[in-house]
């Protein structure tokens, strides 16, 4: 059976730590790091990242656009 | 399968579109301005119409919006965007002309010039963002302000006795025979996103064939303003600002 595997690649400097992401995503992969950027927001990364399935509900979600978001078919 | 496998240019499904520069936006974290810029871009490249397209911004938090969409831009003074949309679409009638505006800016400075350019029914389109409050000044009492909400100017709620009724100002617009298409959207869950871009895509299309003007209203939150995170912020919208001002097409002639 095709699986579909994800991820997300995060511009870390431009994510603002709103938290969107984390909420909209439906399989609980992203969490905030500890690690700041140059502006002090502490930024969306993958965390879970078996879990993604690529369905784009962070990317959609992002104010600042700074989830770009992959999708492959595993046979 | 590694990561890496997977981050490959074809395997891309979802980012931000080119339209939107790189320049990091000032709105405060969470705020729904950034998602709705999002969506106007992410049309304007689908629809294939950048190269002619006139955006108007608005006096709020919304005033810089020409820094982040590679657009033709003008700005209006306060509250006389639909004005300008209508002298420039006039002017250049083969033009997308679109108002990008705020509930301050849109219901309170601006309400004579948003009738009165409803009324005349030119063909432009009013992208109308209502967060209930007056962001950029420091969380004021907007015309649109709920019963009972507190802001900087209400500490103890608003008064409807003392301050009058929040002003729907969407549904006085869909009396007026000018406009053709008038909704209310919102972009709190990806659902919603995907609706409110359906929303604009169909107001930017009515432009282009002249059927006169179309007002997409975006119930939004101002998590700074309201002094929440932005999840609680959307949560509260679900369960205050909804029932005040209920999504979904309110006119549309178009059919």
């Amino acid at each position: 059976m095709a699986k579909i595997k994800g991820a997300i690649v995060v511009n870390e400097e431009r994510c603002k730590g709103c938290q969107l992401c984390v909420v909209a995503c439906p399989s609980k992969v992203i969490a905030m790091s500890k690690h700041v950027n140059s502006k002090g927001y502490n930024y969306a990364y993958m965390e879970n990242k078996d879990a993604c399935i690529g369905c784009a509900s962070c990317g959609i979600v992002c104010p600042d656009g700074c989830i770009s978001v992959y999708k492959v078919k595993v046979d | 399968m590694t990561i890496e496998d997977i981050i490959k240019p074809e395997n891309l499904v979802y980012k931000k579109p080119d339209l939107m520069n790189d320049r990091p936006m000032h709105y405060c974290p969470g705020c729904s301005h950034g998602v709705v810029h999002k969506l106007i871009g992410e049309v304007l490249e689908e629809m294939d119409v950048v190269e002619d397209t006139i955006g108007i911004t608005p006096v709020g938090c919304a005033v810089f919006a020409y820094n982040y969409l590679d657009i033709d831009w003008e700005e209006a003074a306060h509250g006389r965007a639909p004005a300008m949309a209508v002298a420039i679409k006039r002017l250049r009638p083969n033009k997308l002309v679109f108002t990008y505006q705020g509930d301050g800016d849109l219901a309170a400075i601006g309400t004579a010039e948003t009738i009165h350019a409803c009324n005349r029914g030119d063909s432009i389109t009013i992208i109308f963002v209502n967060n209930g409050i007056y962001g950029m000044t420091g969380g004021q009492m907007a015309p649109t302000t709920l019963e009972g909400m507190k802001t900087a100017t209400c500490p103890y709620g608003r008064n409807v006795k003392l301050n009058g009724y929040p002003l729907k100002i969407t549904n006085l617009l869909k009396e007026l025979d000018g406009t053709c298409y008038v909704t209310r959207q919102s972009v709190h869950t990806a659902a919603a996103v995907r609706k409110a871009k359906k929303a604009i895509r169909k107001a930017f299309e009515n432009n282009l064939n002249q059927k006169g003007v179309s007002v997409v209203e975006i119930v939004s939150t101002c998590n700074s303003g309201w002094k929440m995170t932005p999840d609680q912020s959307n949560k509260w919208m679900e369960e205050n600002m909804f029932p005040a001002y209920p999504l979904g097409d309110l006119k549309d002639t178009t059919i």
